[in-house]
């Protein structure tokens, strides 16, 4: 067996840009081994450089396709990109197929590339648990732009926003009720929107129903959502979508720069403490022997799982419960 | 917080050939028995699938072949595995390669190779038998 690598060495090597401990970070921080915190703590000071940029849309847009062409701009322009791709694990058998690199190969031996498929593990939302910190390796190991490849997303996918700073939004045409798709909840978060396949014959019409419906939604934002046309296979139109990212990009540091990195601190911060409170609590009520046998009540139907929840929260904090509704 | 190992493999196919079906029948194969698979595609080089496992720090990389190629593209993934310091990751490899050549592929560090014919529970089998010690 090979020697265990400590993390501060890995922890340097991500600093210094060294791929190979780039790509054992994003491990660890996937498998969320005890070692993922020290890791993550040790590179914080060097993040918050990069530039992260979410696209998200319906599976079958373009998504990967674009983002390949995207990342060859990005590299025209001298600035270094990182990709995390995001597909579905199975809830069946635990296993995933990732292939949104496929889309993306040509560039996969370029120094100045680091791209990175990833599953969501039955994560909600369209990314996975290990994707925000798999943003802050890539961001600390010295990359321009974060490209986040979100899984196909419906209307509940929309996790995205908390780590991504621009969110480009893609369909196209041809995908079935494909303005139905992006609707709810993604129609909301996106700051560019583009129709992807404009080689197709309906893509004039996708424009102007997304651009119908975001003045339905615009009532005030100060970032006013545009629609682009793009075709990835070919690359056409992905140089205006570069530079509306990049007039994004703009807006942000001029007008919200200080509020959003306030808000994601802050969202961050909520984030960790859950995280940790939920964990001792039930590590505690398994040591207390109770987890298990709620957990019969819930297998013989006896009780539900919400229930079950609430009545050991009650149980265990009643005093505090008590004392806030005095 | 508890440890979880998932194995990640990477599924190749190196050269100039598109015969991709048995690629795709063993990568689906792997992914029901609950691993995750990276797939590059067809025509990778030598140098993009070895770079492509240590972006994703795989533990196995599946070589498929079937045009004939491989003594010519085998030594020289072998080589930049070892260059490129990925010591610990198992390689194996399917398609059509003759019998008189597995000897001289084993020699290389390929550790198995499955041709036509294979029934996936094995390779599956293989794989949690052989799988790598990794930290
Ligand atoms: C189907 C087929 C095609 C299809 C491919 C469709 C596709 N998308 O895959 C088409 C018609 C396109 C085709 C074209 C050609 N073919 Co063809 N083709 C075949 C054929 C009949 C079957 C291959 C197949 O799909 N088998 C089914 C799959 C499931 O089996 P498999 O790939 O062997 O995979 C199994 C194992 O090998 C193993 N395995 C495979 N990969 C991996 C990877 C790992 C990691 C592991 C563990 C295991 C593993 O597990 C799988 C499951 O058991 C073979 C003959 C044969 N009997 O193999 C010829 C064959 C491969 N073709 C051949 C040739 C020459 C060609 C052409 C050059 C013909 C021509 N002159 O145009 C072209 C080349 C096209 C190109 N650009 O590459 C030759 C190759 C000769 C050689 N290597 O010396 C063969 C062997 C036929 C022959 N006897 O001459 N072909
Ligand atoms: N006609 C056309 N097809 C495209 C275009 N972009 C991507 N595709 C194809 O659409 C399919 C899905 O692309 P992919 O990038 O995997 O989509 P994703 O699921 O959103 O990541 C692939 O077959 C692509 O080749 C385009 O601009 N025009
Ligand atoms: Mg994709």
């Amino acid at each position: 067996m090979k020697p265990l690598l400590p993390v501060g060495e890995i922890a340097k090597g991500v600093l210094a840009g060294d791929r190979r401990s780039v790509a054992k970070a994003i491990t660890i921080i996937e498998n969320n081994a005890s070692k993922a915190q020290e890791l993550i703590a040790s590179i914080y000071p060097h993040t918050g450089k990069a530039h992260i940029i979410g696209i998200t849309g319906p599976p079958g847009s373009g998504k990967s396709t674009l983002i390949g062409k995207i990342i060859r701009e990005y590299r025209r322009k001298g600035k270094t990109v990182g990709v995390i791709a995001v597909d579905p694990t199975s809830p069946f058998t635990g296993g995933a197929f990732l292939g949104d690199r496929i889309r993306m190969q040509e560039l996969s031996t370029d120094q100045g590339v680091f791209i990175r498929s990833m599953a969501t593990r039955n994560y909600l939302g369209g990314i996975a648990r290990a994707t925000k910190g798999a943003v802050k390796v890539l961001d600390a190991a010295g990359k321009d732009t974060v490209i986040v490849e979100t899984v196909g997303a419906g209307q509940s996918e929309v996790e995205i926003i908390k780590i991504g700073q621009t969110i480009v939004v893609v369909c196209a045409p041809g995908l079935g009720d494909e303005i139905q798709a992006i609707k709810a909840g993604i129609m909301e978060i996106g700051d560019i929107f583009v129709v992807n396949k404009a080689d197709r014959e309906d893509a004039n019409k996708a424009v102007m129903d997304i651009q119908a419906m975001l003045q339905l939604n615009n009532k005030e934002k100060k970032w006013r959502p545009t629609v682009l046309k793009t075709t990835a296979l070919t690359g056409e139109g992905v140089s205006q979508l570069i530079e509306k990212i990049e007039e994004h990009k703009l807006f942000l540091e001029q007008e919200l720069e200080r509020n959003t990195s306030r808000g994601k601190a802050e969202s961050e911060l909520a984030e960790a403490i859950k995280e940790k409170v939920a964990n001792s609590i039930i590590e505690e009520l398994k040591s207390e022997g109770k987890f298990e046998e709620f957990l019969q009540k819930i297998l013989e139907k006896k009780m539900d799982p919400a229930s079950v929840a609430e009545k050991l929260l009650n149980e265990k904090f009643r005093k505090q419960v008590q004392k806030c509704q005095n | 917080m508890q440890s979880e190992r998932k194995i990640r493999i990477l599924i190749a196919k190196p050269g100039l050939d598109s015969h991709d079906r048995g690629a795709k029948i063993v990568a689906r194969a792997l992914r029901d028995a609950g691993m995750e698979v990276i797939y590059t595609g067809l025509r990778q080089t030598p140098e993009q699938i070895v770079e492509t496992a240590l972006q994703e720090d795989v533990d196995i990389i599946g070589l498929s072949i079937l045009s004939g190629a491989h003594k010519v593209l085998f030594p020289r993934i072998m080589e930049l595995v070892e260059q490129k310091g990925l010591t610990d990751v198992m390689v194996f490899a399917g398609g059509i390669i003759p019998e008189e050549d597995v000897p001289e592929m084993k020699k290389l560090g390929i550790k198995e190779i499955f041709g036509p014919g294979t029934p996936t529970e094995k390779i599956v089998q293989f794989v949690f038998e052989n799988l790598p010690e990794r930290t």
